[in-house]
């Protein structure tokens, strides 16, 4: 089975029916997503902020660690689930949403970059000779720089999903545009 | 006196026109709202964790607060000029929003609060750690925003 098979049965259960037409349940989970971004979000970036040394540089890395990163994550695990219900509401049009596709590669590579800082830059930043306090490692910039990017680029593509510029039902679009959003347009009347 | 007639000459302005005309940047202006809404949050809740005595505990109020200070006002403007550009494009639609004057009026008392009642408490540290007046201060801090981040967000379902 095809994910766009799969997606295209999802989109017929009855629970993604009901909370794609529900009158209340879809905006309330869409409001929770973009609460709990703002706090996922706000707080990733005073982490990062930290991590370049733009601004509480008096704040040692590790405490900021451990006294801000269980809000961060509680939020983030809010938004995730928030977001998997609003896909689920939605799944075979934000499958084939070229923002939504931007927006998967871009999470993967946000995860990929906080698991490096965590498992690889962090062990040092705490080894170092100042305990993290006025400077991390080198890494630990370089993580906070990326993290900055790639997080305004999820905010950014997340927001854009929300519009049809791109998508399937919206012919013609280019070669490419259709390629990458795994678009077959109907054919056209003869 | 109405403010209809304000909000029409506002929605007729050319920038309110020039958003509307275009496809992309109400889209573009609204995600720049939401980079400044995150790092809004972001700025504030350092502070008020810290008052509600679970954030950075043992970092001085007053520091954490000038650590925020250029990032809070930063982000303000951004929210302030993106805001003000996509209430331009559909003021008439604003008036009669009733979302979008619950913001206001939040938006209002939240910037009222934030650079009088709070930024007094936390620029002296008058507060002890995790005392009654910090812990209101935060609470009272984190209810004005967020009636700020519903209408804002419930504008666009209105």
């Amino acid at each position: 089975m095809s994910l766009l098979a799969f997606f295209e049965w999802l989109a017929d259960t009855p629970w993604s029916v009901d909370l794609h037409e529900s009158q209340y349940a879809y905006p309330i989970i869409e409001s929770v997503h973009v609460w709990t971004m703002a706090v996922f979000f706000g707080l990733a970036v005073m982490f990062d902020l930290r991590l370049l040394g733009w601004t509480f540089r008096k704040v040692p890395i590790p405490e900021f660690n451990r006294r801000i990163l269980p809000w961060t994550i509680a939020a983030f695990v809010i938004m995730v689930v928030s977001g998997t219900l609003l896909f689920f509401a939605i799944p075979l049009r934000s499958y084939q949403n070229i923002f939504f596709r931007l927006k998967m590669v871009l999470l993967v590579l946000a995860g990929l970059n906080a698991w490096f800082f965590h498992a690889r830059v962090y062990p040092r930043v705490i080894a170092g000779p100042d305990d993290g306090v006025t400077k991390g490692a080198k890494g630990a910039k370089i993580a906070g720089a990326l993290s900055l990017a790639l997080w305004i680029a999820v905010v950014f593509s997340g927001r854009m999903i929300a519009y049809n510029w791109f998508d399937c039902d919206r012919q013609p679009q280019p070669d490419i545009i259709n390629f990458l959003t795994s678009c077959i347009p109907a054919a056209a009347e003869p | 006196m109405s403010l209809l007639p304000f909000f029409q000459w506002c929605y007729q302005t050319p920038i309110g026109a020039a958003i509307r005309d275009s496809t992309w940047l109400f889209p573009l202006i609204e995600a720049f709202h939401l980079i400044g809404l995150g790092l809004t949050v972001g700025a504030v809740l350092i502070v008020d964790l810290r008052l509600l005595g679970v954030g950075l505990r043992r970092q001085p109020v007053a520091q954490l607060s000038a650590a925020v200070e250029p990032w809070l006002l930063g982000s303000l403007a951004l929210m302030l000029v993106s805001g003000s550009a996509l209430f331009l494009s559909e003021a008439i639609k604003c008036y009669y929003s009733f979302p979008f004057w619950v913001k206001m009026t939040a938006l209002l008392l939240a910037l009222v609060f934030t650079f009088t009642v709070r930024r007094r408490l936390t620029q002296t540290s008058v507060a002890s750690d995790r005392s009654l007046l910090g812990r209101a201060t935060a609470v009272t801090s984190l209810a004005l925003w967020f009636g700020v981040a519903w209408g804002g967000r419930w504008i666009g379902f209105s």
